[in-house]
């Protein structure tokens, strides 16, 4: 019993309380699905338990500290001397490839075509935190101070890694990975220029979760598109700026009776082994400030 | 400190549940991922079962909301599933003391399997279900692991007086 002003009260039964909590997560679903009214309490609620998100990324952390301080003077020597070597290739390499962007910028203008503008990155750590199994998102430590938006890609050193989708707090946002079953992304063949959807999977591929696969579907018998054929970023959608690797096809199986190919595609960027990721603002590398949060509609909402 | 008895089987409880959380975010090896057991459903039913007049629907949506916000995934979709059966737990929970262990552990299988049987529906609804049958070795994880689990429990119970 409860005595509120005089009056006594039954305390709700059980059921009453099932159908009191069950009817109150219906209408949060609904209202988080139909818009982003919820944005706010999300990111409040996100704040609030970033504590155990802290402290179940203690044991990670610990671990390479402690792999840090017993690291031998040989190792950091050889590591340095192969890191050294690395560099002067990609030195080299980048030479040529000043040349080739001076080259191409005159076509462009000899073409009368917009010169294609660098972008700005910056890199982000990611928070070594598991998602839901199934789900493919991470946690990056780059928040609303850092002018992260929603949208926003996020490639690594080898392709397209994802997009932001949720600016958690001033320091974390939560990105949403290329192989999470919710994402596409437009694409085209690099050899033949075919247009295509690249969808996630979000599958295990018999348990080796490290090897996630992306799918395009929708693709009849006629498409040119082959095994061992790269996919690049198109640009189109506008989220994704154009000439990321997004992956390479492995598989392509033609089954009389299905109406589609069924095509495998393996990620170029290294969704599973990535430490660092870096955060892109398309065509922002003039600027020196990173364009308001908001700039980009996300295309490929979840 | 000198807490009183009640603070104090409070402060366990709330212990519990936060390791729970925890250690369902912990990252490990990828091959280990799909036997993450539902550390949380598994460790809301036990208080459900112990302690009915303290812990129930409320708790259980409560905890299904930080999941959804630690996920990231629909907001009230875990909130839906936990509350489900945190009643079902408190409702059965005298039938669930009687249990020896192993009975105990396959209607945990059950409400685990019926918890993630929610949260496959919503995600159905959204068309984003899994689809291979690696979704439910969680629940079947569970079950082996909840005598120790339940033996754990009961100590703490015991030892922070949680009545």
């Amino acid at each position: 019993m409860i005595n509120v002003a005089g009056w006594s009260l039954r305390a709700p039964s059980n059921l009453t309380r099932l159908i009191f909590f069950v009817a109150l997560s219906l209408l949060l679903m609904t209202l988080d699905h139909r818009g982003q009214h919820l944005g706010r309490i999300r990111a409040v609620l996100g704040v609030a338990v970033y504590p155990i998100q802290f402290v179940a990324a203690l044991p990670s952390a610990a671990a390479s500290w402690v792999s840090g301080l017993f690291t031998t003077r040989n190792d950091l020597e050889k590591n340095n001397a192969a890191l050294a070597a690395e560099r002067q290739l990609l030195l080299a390499r980048l030479q040529q490839f000043e040349a080739l962007e001076a080259e191409n910028e005159r076509l462009r203008r000899m073409l009368g075509s917009a010169a294609r503008v660098a972008d700005k990155a910056v890199a982000a750590d990611l928070l070594e935190v598991s998602s839901e199994p199934f789900a493919r998102k991470v946690i990056v430590a780059k928040g609303s101070n850092d002018g992260v938006f929603v949208g926003q890609p996020v490639i690594d050193a080898h392709g397209v890694m994802g997009q932001v989708t949720e600016v958690a707090g001033a320091r974390t946002s939560k990105v949403t990975l290329i192989t999470d079953p919710g994402h596409a992304i437009p694409a085209l063949v690099n050899r033949s220029g075919l247009r295509v959807l690249v969808f996630g999977t979000g599958a295990h591929d018999r348990l080796k979760v490290a090897h996630d696969m992306l799918k395009v579907p929708y693709l009849t018998a006629t498409a040119d598109i082959k095994e061992g054929d790269l996919l690049m970023s198109s640009g189109m959608g506008g989220t994704f700026p154009a000439g990321y690797p997004v992956g390479q096809v492995v598989k392509v199986v033609t089954d009389p009776n299905e109406s589609f190919l069924d095509i495998t595609v393996k990620p170029a960027a290294l969704l599973s082994h990535s430490k660092q990721v870096l955060l892109i603002w398309p065509g922002a590398a003039a600027k020196n400030a990173p364009p308001a949060a908001g700039a980009r509609p996300a295309e490929a909402k979840q | 400190m000198n807490l009183s008895p009640s603070m104090r089987g409070r402060l366990m409880l709330l212990a519990t549940f936060a390791v729970a959380l925890i250690l369902m975010v912990v990252p490990g090896p990828p091959w280990a991922e799909p036997f993450r057991p539902d550390w949380v459903g598994l460790v809301l039913i036990y208080w459900c079962v112990a302690v009915p007049q303290r812990v129930g629907v409320g708790t259980g949506w409560t905890l299904g909301l930080v999941l959804d916000v630690m996920y990231g995934s629909l907001l009230g979709s875990h909130a839906l599933a936990k509350s489900v059966i945190a009643y079902i737990a408190v409702r059965l929970h005298l039938q669930l003391r009687m249990f020896p262990l192993w009975q105990q552990a396959v209607s945990v299988l059950v409400l685990l399997v019926v918890n993630q049987l929610l949260v496959l529906w919503v995600r159905g609804v959204m068309g984003r279900a899994p689809e291979t049958f690696v979704y439910w070795t969680p629940s079947i994880v569970g079950m082996v692991i909840w005598p120790w689990l339940f033996v754990i429990l009961r100590d703490v119970r015991r030892r922070g007086n949680v009545t």
